[in-house]
């Protein structure tokens, strides 16, 4: 057991930190750090609605996360606009509709989180997520570096640039839509980004970043978990806390991995 | 690979690498260059110049068909590009190094980890170099590391943006020979979009000049790299030096 959460939950909780802190490499790599910020409030009217219909949020917050990133590939495809102009516009505005849809205790949990006990289904989704983000990073980060390097490098090396993108986006999507039943809608983005942050500061390669940015994000979830759970307090707020607290570290520190 | 593209059909000449015909590319309204069409032969290499502005990083584009166009591109069948871009998407401070890039173009076309250590030999890219952050490379260790990557794959063609972009005199010179020698070597087909008339003059089997949205000129640099050519090209009078051992 980890704080509140029972073996499963504590599964789940580590396998989004490992997912996060990969995915987090390469968001913050393409420039994605406010659009990871921005791409996780899409969930928000998608749980309202989900509330609404009496099914369970959490579907609605994947659907919507997958249609957001869907939608955001197609803006990209045809405006030929950056990542982070198009996320920036269409997911503030989800926000917005998502906070009239969910109300009261839904939408302070949807917010900032909650722990409470995983289902068996809701385990084994999750745990099934986490492995499916974990794979396609490790297998494909050749390819996401020459495509961050240069997309006509990528190209000419035989990768399909576009699809590759769509891709990338449909996995951030994913670990987004792990995180939201306990670290929250506001501060998802934020458990992928400031430990790939910190590991970007520290790491003096590739590899020891995204070695970095896992275990920071991992410990900031084992332990926030715990100790939200001591303090009685939201679980996401005090696991973002716990990794800001490793950034701020990391200011004082010297590459070394 | 370039085989691997939509709209870009074998060549029809077993002679030639490459052959572009009523090639056209627009942003909008704006024709950046209009129904250009010219061929090259396999183991040649074709300078490409102009001003600023004149498109020809867009034809790259084009050519490699990551950019929307009109009209044909015919790479021969089998083709394998390299490519060296004239600047990198990527942020400079990222611990991202020459080794992460190398083995990443490495592992995606399918060459042997061996291949890595030969190619940062064979352009003069020390291995101590390779493990620092690029960020932290020179401007001439940098254009190095590109060009390695561009020969993992086994290239039969390959396509640099200004290969010498910020490198140092000496450095330059130390560059253009290097890949002279491995284009020589390896019976590379060769695109380069330069700005320095010297080397094209020295270096190029056929010019293609860019100007004013179309072709300008296409020729041996002996017989198009005049005065008033250059002059009705740039818009000003152009300097350059003829090497008398053009090779």
């Amino acid at each position: 057991m980890i704080g509140g959460l029972d073996a499963g939950g504590a599964a789940v909780a580590i396998g989004t930190g490992i997912a996060a802190g990969l995915v987090g490499c390469f968001a913050l790599m393409r420039r994605m750090t406010l659009a990871a910020d921005a791409i996780s409030h899409i969930a928000l009217p998608g749980i309202g609605v989900a509330v609404l219909l009496r099914i369970h949020p959490m579907i609605g917050g994947v659907a919507a996360l997958l249609f957001g990133a869907l939608l955001v590939w197609t803006l990209e495809q045809r405006t030929r606009m950056s990542t982070e102009t198009v996320i920036g516009v269409v997911f503030s505005m989800a926000l917005a509709a998502g906070s009239l849809l969910a109300t009261g205790d839904e939408l302070i949990e949807a917010l900032f989180g909650g722990s409470g006990r995983f289902t068996v289904i809701e385990t084994l989704v999750g745990i099934a997520v986490a492995a499916v983000v974990v794979t396609f990073v490790l297998h494909q980060r050749h390819r996401l570096v020459l495509a961050l390097v240069s997309p006509e490098i990528a190209r000419t090396s035989g990768i399909d640039v576009p699809r590759l993108n769509l891709r990338f986006l449909i996995v951030f999507a994913l670990t987004i839509a792990l995180g939201l039943r306990y670290v929250g809608v506001l501060l998802i983005g934020s458990l992928a980004i400031i430990p790939a942050a910190t590991a970007k500061r520290l790491a003096i390669n590739l590899h020891g970043m995204l070695a970095i940015s896992v275990a920071v994000a991992v410990f900031a979830t084992i332990a926030g978990t715990y100790v939200s759970h001591v303090l009685h307090r939201e679980t996401g707020p005090v696991v973002v806390l716990i990794a800001g607290g490793c950034f701020v570290v990391s200011l004082l520190s010297r590459r070394c991995a | 690979m370039v085989s691997k593209g939509a709209a870009r059909a074998p060549c029809g000449s077993a002679s030639n690498a490459l052959e572009v015909e009523g090639l056209s590319v627009r942003f909008g309204e704006s024709i950046v260059f209009d129904a250009l069409s010219f061929e090259v032969p396999r183991g040649s290499s074709l300078a490409i110049i102009g001003p600023n502005g004149a498109g020809k990083t867009v034809l790259f584009k084009a050519l490699i068909g990551a950019l929307p166009h009109e009209g044909s591109v015919r790479w021969a069948a089998g083709t394998r590009l390299g490519y060296v871009p004239q600047k990198l998407d990527i942020e400079r401070d990222l611990p991202v190094t020459g080794d992460d890039v190398l083995r990443a173009k490495a592992k995606v076309t399918g060459a042997p980890t061996s291949d890595v250590a030969r190619a940062i030999a064979a352009v003069g890219f020390s291995a101590s170099s390779s493990r620092k952050p690029i960020g932290a490379l020179s401007g001439g260790q940098f254009q190095r590391l590109l060009v390695a990557t561009a020969l993992l794959g086994e290239p039969t063609t390959l396509l640099l943006d200004e290969p010498t972009a910020g490198v140092d005199e000496p450095g330059q010179v130390s560059m253009n020979e290097t890949i002279a020698r491995l284009c020589r070597e390896r019976g590379l087909t060769v695109l380069l979009i330069s700005h320095d008339l010297s080397v094209v003059y020295r270096y190029a089997s056929n010019v293609l000049c860019l100007a004013h949205g179309s072709k300008a000129c296409f020729g041996a640099p002996t017989n198009v790299l005049t005065p008033t050519m250059l002059e009705g090209i740039y818009g000003a009078p152009v300097a350059y030096h003829v090497h008398e051992d053009r090779s």
